[in-house]
């Protein structure tokens, strides 16, 4: 199924991101990298020193989509698989890969970039490819 | 007046990944399909991200320390390890499968979605996981 290419909406929701990874490095001296911030709060060894700033920084991804809905009168076009296995494979792949890699697309794909760190392009490098051959198996080998 | 700043800096993350459209996996999954239906828009969300963080880390490094802390928390790494390139293959592999990677899902889930809530829940799990071995791997 195909989707609209939305280049200025994009360009500018990845500048909101952007300014968001600004605020919270000048503020709290911390990369705006979702899993890591994620990954911190959760057991089993939980990080005292950023327990606070990552669970109020999440509380307010959360908010988003609420106000979101509030503003804009509706939810956002959302087309998520019905394949609940998929979806778990997926989840527990996205989970494990983003803490072992120390990063996902905001760690290492805005943050890591920006800083110009040469992990974190490498990381984006292969998580790029591996998505796209995972893709083209999935729609075009298995045809999904 | 912390608090407010962190909650508003999250809240901007959200607000621009629904606003990029990367909230949507579809849209993602065809940022990825470069040989079908291929959608560039994540390439716009992730340049219009970078021309904004560039030039910000570059004048915020030229501080001494952050506001609210002594110092930055920057990663230390610099070598290109084996956890680096295994943990970046797993998760692109299953980012590709679900066209979901943490931020947009979280993002997702108070839109109440049963998938989005099933592939949070697994990426949970999967998180805690890989803290559980990579510790186990450090004490050894």
């Amino acid at each position: 199924m195909e989707t609209e290419f939305t280049p200025l909406t994009s360009l500018l929701g990845g500048a909101l991101i952007g300014l968001s990874a600004i605020v919270l490095m000048v503020t709290h001296g911390r990369i705006a990298g979702i899993s890591g911030i994620v990954s911190r709060i959760l057991p089993p060894s939980v990080d005292k020193g950023g327990f606070t700033q990552g669970a109020v920084f999440l509380a307010g991804l959360l908010l988003a989509g609420p106000v979101w809905y509030m503003v804009a009168g509706s939810a956002p076009v959302q087309d998520v698989s019905n394949n609940f296995v998929l979806l778990t494979i997926a989840g527990i792949l996205v989970g494990f890969g983003s803490v072992l890699g120390n990063g996902c697309t905001s760690g290492h794909g805005v943050c890591g970039i920006s800083r110009k760190s040469t992990r974190s392009i490498g990381a984006t490098l292969i998580f790029m490819a591996t998505a796209l051959v995972t893709v083209f198996i999935l729609r075009h080998v298995l045809g999904a | 007046m912390r608090i407010l700043i962190t909650l508003v800096s999250g809240f901007l993350f959200g607000v621009g990944l629904i606003l990029s459209g990367m909230s949507n996996p579809l849209k993602v999954s065809n940022f990825l399909d470069v040989f079908g239906n291929w959608d560039p828009s994540l390439a716009f969300v992730m340049g219009g991200a970078i021309i904004v963080t560039m030039p910000g880390f570059w004048l915020i490094q030229r501080r001494k320390s952050p506001f609210f802390h002594d110092f930055f928390h920057l990663p230390t790494q610099t070598e290109f390890d084996m956890p680096l390139v295994a943990g970046a293959s797993i998760f692109g592999i299953g980012w590709g499968l679900a066209g979901f990677c943490p931020g947009p899902a979280l993002t997702s889930l108070p839109f109440a979605n049963t998938g989005t809530l099933i592939f949070v829940l697994a990426m949970l799990s999967g998180m805690m996981s890989a803290k559980f071995v990579t510790q186990r791997m450090c004490q050894t």
